[in-house]
Parts: C-alpha cells; structure tokens; sequence
C-alpha cells in the first residue's frame, strides 16, 4: 500500500494543493488573487515535474486498479500544461470576478483526469471521469450572473449526467457478462466468443466516451457549452478534458476490447467520419468564434479516431501525436480570442467583427492564420503531421476506404478555416478597434511559441515526438 | 562547389528575407525582395554552370536526417535544373512588375511572393517524397493570400476556388503516397523512381496522382479554378501562377507518374490523350470567344499544357523533349504576355479588350514587345514556341497521328485567337482619349520585358542550350517506359537509301503539322 503512494505522486500533490487552494480562499480571501494562482500553479508544476520522474516505470498499483505508465504519463503531462495555462490567463478575464475557486476546480478536475487517463479498472475509469465532471460543470457556470455561462453549465450537466448514465449502464454490463471490472479481465472475456451483452456492453461504454470526447452524434452540448462558458473554461474544455478523454478512450478499447477489435472498430469508424464530416459541415455557418473552435474540435476529434480505428500501435503514436499538436494549436487559438476585447475591455466574440484583423493587429492575426492552416492540416504547417500519421495508420491497418473518406472530408474543413483567415485578411476593416494590451507576457508568449512551432519549425522535432509517443503507445501494447 | 550546400541555400535566402520583409516597412521591403531575388538568381546561375551535363544523374544531392520519418533530401537532375531557372529568373521580374502596383501592404506582398519562391524551388529540388508533398502543397497559402488580398474586385471567390479546388486534388495523392512508402519502405524518391510498383497497384496509384496534378495542371474538364485565379490575381501573381506553378503538375507527371507508374500509364495513356484533345480544341475556341484579356490567355495556357500533357505521353525522346521545351517557354512567354496586359492595365484599369485599340501608334516600343511574345506564343519559328510544339508534336505523332492532329489544329486555332487579340489591342484606330494618353514602356517595364524577350529568342534560336542538360533524363524516362510502351499508329520507316532524305521523311509528317502557323 505504502509502495503504491509512492507511484502515484502526481495525484497526491494534486490532492494537497488543490485543497491547500480552496484553504487559501477561505481564509485570505478572493482578492489574493496572485497568491492562490501561485499556490495552484506550484501544485500543478510539481505534479508535472512528478509524472516526469515516473516517467518510465511500468506498475499497477491498488490491487490493479491504476496502472502507472508511460501512456498515462504522456496524457498527464498534457493534461497539466493545458491545465497551468488556464489557470494563468484566467485573473484578466475574470477582472474582479476572480475566486480561488477557478484554480482549485481546475486542479480537481486535473486531477480526475489524470486517473481517467492512467485507469485500468471499469471503477477507476467511472471516479476519475465523473471528479472531472463535477468540477467541469461548476465551472462553465463559473460566472454565476451570467445567463449564458449558467446555461451552458446547466446544459453541460444534464447532458453529462445522460452520458454517465449510458456509461454506467454499459459499465454494469461489461460486469455483468464478464464477470469483472478489471480490464485485463473483460479483454480475456471479449477473446472468447462475443455475446450480445457484451456487444451491448461496449456500445453504450462508447457512447459515454464519445459525450466525454463530443464525437457525432454525442456531439450536440458542445458548441452551446463552449460559446456560454468563459473562454479561459472553454479553452480548458476545449484542451485537457479532450486529451483526457480520448487517452482513456484509447485504454479501454485496447486494453479492454482488443480482442473485440471487430466489434468496436465499426463503431469507431463510424464515429469518426460522422465527426469529421458533420464537425466540417456544421462549422460552415457560425458567425460566433468559439462556436467554430468547438465545431473545430469536433472535427479533429474524428481525425484522431482515424488513428485509434486501426486499432495498431503505429495508430495509437498517431492519436498521442496528434493529441500534442491539437492541444498546443488549440491553447494558442483560444489565446487570440482572450485576446480580442474593443475599447470598452468586452470581449469581441463574433466572426464578421474581425474583418480587417490583420490590419489592426497584424501579429496576432498571422497568429490565428497560423493556428487555423493548422488545424486545417495544411503543409508545411505542423498541423499536417499528425493528420498524415493516422492516416498512415488506416492505410497500414487496411482502412484505405476510411482514409479516402476522412482526407476527402478534410476538404470541406478547410473552407471554414480559411473563410476566416478571409475575414482577418481579406476582408474591410470592420469598426471594432482591437486596442493592444492587457495581457500578461505568458500569454504573448505562449501565442508566439506555439505559433513559431507549428510553422515549419515543428517538423524538427519529429524524432524526439517519435520517440516519445512510441514509448508511451508502447505501454499499451 | 561540393563542400557548399547551394541547394539549401537557394531556399534559405528567400526564406529569411521574406521574414525580413514583414518587419522592414513597405519602402525597404521592395528592395529586400529584389536583391533577396536576384541574388538568388545569381546563385541560380552558378548551379547550371557548376552543372555536369552528361554526368550523374542526380547531382548537389544533399541529405540530412531531420524529421526521422522523413528526409531533408534535396538533389537535382536536368529536368529539375530547368524549371529551377526558370522560377528564379521570373522572380525578380515578378518583384519589379508590381513595384509600383502594389501598393498597400507591399511588406506582406513581397513576403508571400519570397515564401511562393522557396517554395517552388523547393518543390523541384525535392528528393523525398513527403517533402515534395509539403512543398507542393505549401504553395498554396501564399497563393491564396496574393489573389484575395491584393487581387480584383471578385478575388475573394477566386481565391477560395484556387485552393479548395487544389486541395482537393492533392489530398488524393497524399493517400497514394502513403501507400507508396508502405509497399516500397522508402521515401527516397530516386530509389522510388526505380521501384517496380504491382500493375494492379500502379493503377490506382496512378489515378491518384492523376487526380491531383490534372488539377493543378490544369487539365479539362478541372480547370476552371485557372481562369478565375487568372483574372483575379494581381500581374505578378498572374505571372508567377502561369509561369511556373502550372508547371508543377506537368513536372508531377514526368517526375512521379510516368517513371513510378509505367504500365498503368502506357494501360491509361487513352484517358490523358482524351482530355488532352478536348482540351486543345476547346479551350482554344473558348479562348477565341474571351473579352477579357487575361481569361484569353489563361485559356490558351490551358491548350499549352494539353500539348505537354499530350507531348509526355508519347512516350518518346522528341515527344518529351518538346513537352519539356513547351513548358519552359510557356514559362516564359505566358508570363511575358499577363506583364503586357499589366502594362496597360495599369495605365487604364480594364482588362476589356474593346476598351483599347490603335496602340502601336503611341506605345510602338510596347507594340513590338506583344507582337513578339504573341508570335512565341503562337509558335513561329525562330521563337521558343516553336521549337517545343513542332518536337513534342513530331513525338505525338509518332504515337497516334489522330491526336497529332487534332493538336495542329489547337495551334492553328491558338494563332487565331492570339492574332485577333493583337488585332484589336494594338491595331486599329487611335480614338479614344484616355487610350490616346498612355505613355509607352517606362525604364521599369523595359528592364521587366528585355529579358524576356532574350529569352524567349534564346529559346527559339538555340534550343541546345536548355535541352542539353534535360536529354539524359528524357532518355533515363524514356527507357524506364519503353517495356510499356504501345506501338504507335505512324510507322515511321526510314526511307530509300539516302541518308539524308531518311531524316526528312521521319520528320515529315510533323513538320508539316508544325508548319502550319
């Protein structure tokens, strides 16, 4: 038991931390704003400089139940930059309405994700998924007098709720036929023959999955949770609870349902054109930015189950790879648009308001133009690795008809993204302002690195991402 | 010259001075762009002296294990060389043509148009194949940035067709591509180039390559992005989009699907031959049809490709040769010729044909100048024209004389449409005022159009001089297909014993087609 902590030390500092901030807002009160953020952005650097000293243990701790990884590690230390991030730029947007509650709910919820993402066990999966919930439901409604941030939490939880209980009720099958809960245990049961409670079993586990990673059709709460919740939450959403989500998709259906692989495949398959094509289609007509990034992510998330749906290993390095690439293009993104605020400091949130962009602010608008190209996967920018390496992975899996599909569809993406690099460029300017300042360094920074990595300076990087994701897809296999 | 990498060199110069454009202001960007250019053309100029004509067959090879997966693997053989030229000898001209034009946002113009050199360069020095695919494919953000900002009054439309319709094209190729690496376990493309692919394979292959370099070629019935980009894109662009990146298809063809596929190309050579056909009537009597000066000419380029297309897939030296010839001096002349309709565009913003008339009375300098590049253009002898149709033609008939002959016809038809252009822009009568008031070629236009005339002559005179360096690769091509090659229709047979007649009988049939300018 004793060993076990000391595999999970990531968790524990999470724990402390997390709780030593919600202490630090009690009792110094909301307006120590600095000093609850460094408390929380400690915690979380600890955490990361912790998953990276476990980094290459192979264990499973707690009877089974947590499997401590390479896989997990990789996942995690995503997760924490995505996390730290937030937590940065939150104290700016937030002006007065900042409360300690933010970071210690972003810890909570971090620190559920790192279990969803290192679960080996139908109970681990179900407590760190719903820790994440919880935390992520509190905090789209985060800005309690606004309408729309308090529709979009109550939106997000009913939604979830559903999905956690089609989860759950595919959790009780998966039990009920194979007799346990364990991963290693359903993947032996799955290797005899498939009945069709286990079959139903993996279809509704899926379908929660699938809410938690928003593919089509379990798609719908994104784009409203997205445009009512304060961007910082969005981009948060928008970034580690995706990684979380589909590393714990990954998990399941090889640890899991490897055997299955028959099974599940189609439905993966499904799910992924179906996100591609309707993340394309419906992101065509939306006038309001963050709507469209959540289209976006919609979109690239069917792109990444391109990978998974070979089901092999080189398809998995294609998921984590893409995941790195998605997580940075999609932070550096959502940062533009913390960005955009008129005179008045509001925030400026609609696409035909940033016509003339690059005129006003010509490093930030090559900025967005560098994300979007990228995350249209348009070479030589970045973005384009790891589409081509999962469909390197269909092709090697034997899914040439799915490639054809997916890469066709990515056609279709591409106007969106361009249209709006259309606007920035193309377009007169429009009346709105864009007045610089107000940001804090990191965030500048964090535009620019990301920017400068995604442009051709990514591709050198390749080996190091290779070695990298192989050794931690390698955890899986 | 073997320890330094000139290659890598040639793509760093522009590379960091269109950084340097974005920060310099609009006054200095233009000359960045300018020395950044010519000194790039000079470093170009070094390459084809240092050039070993008849030796290997790749040559300034540079290697360097960056991306893992994949090499920072440049090298060039004759072909590669030529077009290599031909895109830093039209840079700087593009630089100077829209020196005045342009005049908002001139940082980021000159930028996007360095990035669009490094680009293409890069696309011809290529010897891996995924980063000829990032290559090729980058070309299209600066593109698309050079029609929609500083294009025409539709040039938003424009643009979204330029790269939704190129993309869809290229996204097919990448799926081959990856397919490729999976049979053959490389990305080296001159290990590739000798890879034998299955037949069944090489089909599918080929259809996909085809998909995306018939679009970017481009060929009937996709080439409708073309004249839109045309009229929309500023000069220079136009320029530079006709000059060589409609060589890139053409290039993918002979680089990639002919040496890589040979037998799905000799099996679907009928479907190339077609569109080719259609193509060269069609697009002519379009052309013939256009009041609007630079759809015209980018409806004959269009017929021009259908001959390379046409020309490559002969499948022999003089068929290849002439494709090869045809697209450098289309390179040329096409370019030369959107810089005339610059040049007046400029003094009277229209592209409207009827709206000029008469104008060899008060531009004679500038007269002269169109009259040469129409008759390139054309295919009159002693012009660069000339000598890529009567080659490549002579090579098609060699493989079928009814496709022969309906791409005679396509001349004779392309002389009509661009004599009639002639006719109307620069003859007639001097009556309207604001045409009356246009000054001829300034010192500017002078220094853009000299060189290309010279070249253009050059071309036409000495043909030696460019198809030296290429006729070893067109061989290399050449033997590559002959085990797939079909038998042609016109038996050529050497005739009665006199040596020299047996040379004119075998070009008989084509130099009567040639002829009939």
């Amino acid at each position: 038991m004793t060993a076990d902590l000391a595999l999970i030390w990531p968790e524990l500092i999470l724990t402390i931390g997390g709780l030593i901030t919600l202490m630090l807002g009690t009792f110094v009160g909301d307006r120590q704003v600095g000093l609850y953020q460094l408390s929380a952005l400690l915690t979380l650097a600890a955490a990361a400089a912790a998953a990276v000293a476990l980094f290459g243990v192979e264990a499973t701790v707690f009877s089974g139940t947590l499997s401590v990884d390479s896989f997990g590690g990789f996942a995690k230390l995503l997760i924490y930059a995505a996390s730290f991030v937030c937590i940065v730029v939150a104290p700016r947007f937030f002006c007065g309405g900042m409360r300690a509650e933010y970071p210690a709910l972003i810890l909570f919820a971090a620190l559920g994700m790192g279990i969803m993402a290192s679960s080996r066990d139908l109970m681990t999966l179900y407590v760190g998924l719903e820790l994440n919930s919880l935390a992520a439901y509190v905090l789209a409604s985060f800005m309690r007098t606004d309408e729309r941030s308090s529709e979009a939490g109550l939106k997000y939880f009913v939604l979830g709720a559903l999905a956690s209980g089609m989860l759950l009720y595919g959790i009780s099958l998966l039990y009920g036929f194979s007799g346990t809960t364990d991963f290693a245990g359903i993947a032996k049961a799955m290797g005899g023959e498939l009945n069709i409670g286990l079959i139903f079993g993996i279809v509704f586990v899926l379908a929660g999955l699938g809410f938690k990673i928003s593919a089509v059709p379990f798609h719908m709460w994104t784009p409203d949770v997205y445009e009512g919740a304060p961007t910082p939450v969005t981009t948060f959403f928008a970034t580690a609870p995706k990684v979380a989500a589909m590393a714990l998709m990954t998990r399941v259906v090889i640890d899991a349902m490897g055997p299955a692989a028959g099974a599940w495949q189609q439905i993966v398959i499904f799910l992924a054109l179906a996100s591609i094509i309707l993340g394309a289609v419906g992101a065509i007509g939306q006038k309001n930015i963050k709507r469209l990034l959540a289209y976006s992510s919609i979109n690239n998330v069917g792109f990444m189950l391109i990978g998974l749906a070979a089901g092999t290993q080189q398809g998995v390095e294609g998921v984590l790879t893409y995941l790195l690439v998605y997580m940075l293009t999609t932070l550096g993104a959502f940062l533009v648009v913390l960005q955009l605020h008129d005179e008045g400091g509001n925030q400026v949130e609609s696409i035909p308001a940033l016509a003339g962009l690059s005129q006003r602010r010509p490093g930030l608008a090559a900025a967005m133009a560098v994300f979007l190209f990228s995350l249209a996967g348009i070479p030589p920018l970045f973005g384009f690795w790891p589409k081509y390496l999962v469909f390197e992975a269909a092709v090697n899996a034997n899914l040439v008809p799915l490639a054809v599909a997916g890469i066709v569809a990515s056609v279709i993406g591409a106007f969106y993204y361009i249209a709006i690099i259309k606007t920035m460029y193309f377009d007169d300017k429009s009346d709105t302002e864009f007045p610089k300042g107000g940001g804090a360094i990191v965030e500048d920074a964090v535009i620019t690195a990301s920017a400068l990595w995604l442009s051709v300076i990514g591709y050198l990087f390749i080996p190091a991402l290779a070695v990298l994701s192989a050794g931690a897809a390698a955890g899986l296999f | 010259m073997s320890g330094l990498p000139i290659l890598s060199l040639m793509l760093a110069v522009p590379a960091i001075a269109a950084i340097v454009c974005l920060f310099v202001g609009d006054k200095m960007s233009r000359f960045v762009a300018l020395g950044a250019t010519l000194a790039t053309f000079v470093l170009g100029c070094i390459l084809w002296a240092n050039f070993d004509i008849g030796g290997a067959q790749w040559q300034f090879t540079e290697r360097a294990d960056l991306f893992g997966r994949f090499q920072w693997a440049l090298g060039i053989d004759g072909m590669a060389l030529m077009l290599i030229m031909l895109s830093v000898f039209l840079m700087p001209l593009c630089i100077l043509a829209s020196w005045d034009a342009i005049k908002q946002r001139v940082g980021l113009y000159m930028a996007m148009f360095l990035i669009m050199e490094v680009v293409m360069i890069g696309v011809f020095m290529a010897q891996d194949l995924l980063l000829f695919y990032i290559f090729f494919e980058a070309g299209l953000i600066p593109m698309y940035f050079i029609i929609g900002i500083w294009g025409g009054a539709n040039r938003k439309y424009a643009a979204f067709k330029f790269f939704l319709y190129t993309l869809l094209g290229s996204v097919l190729m990448l799926i081959a591509m990856i397919a490729m690496i999976m049979e053959a376990g490389t990305t080296d493309i001159p290990t590739l180039l000798n890879y034998d692919f299955p037949p069944a394979m090489q089909t599918w292959l080929w259809l996909a390559f085809f998909a995306s370099l018939a679009v970017k070629m481009p060929m009937w019935p996709v080439h409708t992005w073309l004249p839109d980009a045309h009229v929309q894109a500023p000069t220079a662009g136009s320029m530079i989009l006709a000059g060589v990146l409609l060589k890139l298809g053409a290039y993918g063809f002979i680089r990639f699907m002919m040496p890589m596929f040979p037998d799905a190309s000799a099996q679907l050579m009928w479907i190339v031959f077609g569109l080719s056909m259609i193509a060269v009537v069609y697009t002519s009597l379009v052309a013939l049809a256009q009041n609007d000066m630079k759809k015209l000419i980018a409806y004959s380029s269009v017929a021009h490709m259908a001959i390379v297309t046409a020309g490559l897939f002969a499948f022999n030296q003089q068929g290849i040769e002439g494709a090869l010839i045809i697209m450098l001096s289309h390179g040329v002349v096409s370019a030369a010729l959107f810089f005339c309709v610059g040049v007046i565009y400029d003094r009277l913003h229209t592209r409207e044909i009827d709206r000029y008339g008469g104008l060899a009375v008060n531009m004679p300098a500038y007269a002269l100048f169109f009259m040469l590049f129409t008759m390139a253009s054309i295919g009159l002898p002693g012009t660069s024209g000339f000598v890529g149709e009567f080659l490549s033609l002579l090579g098609i008939y060699e493989a079928s004389s009814v496709v022969a002959f309906v791409c005679t016809t396509g001349i004779i038809l392309g002389a009509a449409y661009m004599l009639y252009l002639y006719r109307r822009v620069v003859f007639g009568e001097l009556t309207k005022d604001d045409v009356k008031a246009m000054p001829d070629l300034n010192a500017r236009e002078w220094a853009i159009m000299a060189p290309l005339a010279a070249v253009a002559l050059w071309m036409g005179v000495y043909p030696e001089s460019f198809l030296a360096p290429m006729r070893g690769d067109v061989t290399t091509v050449v033997a590559r297909l002959a085990p797939a090659r079909p038998a042609g229709d016109a038996h050529l047979a050497a005739g009665k014993p006199k040596p020299a007649a047996a040379h004119g009988e075998a070009a008989h049939g084509s130099s009567h087609a040639g002829g009939v300018q």
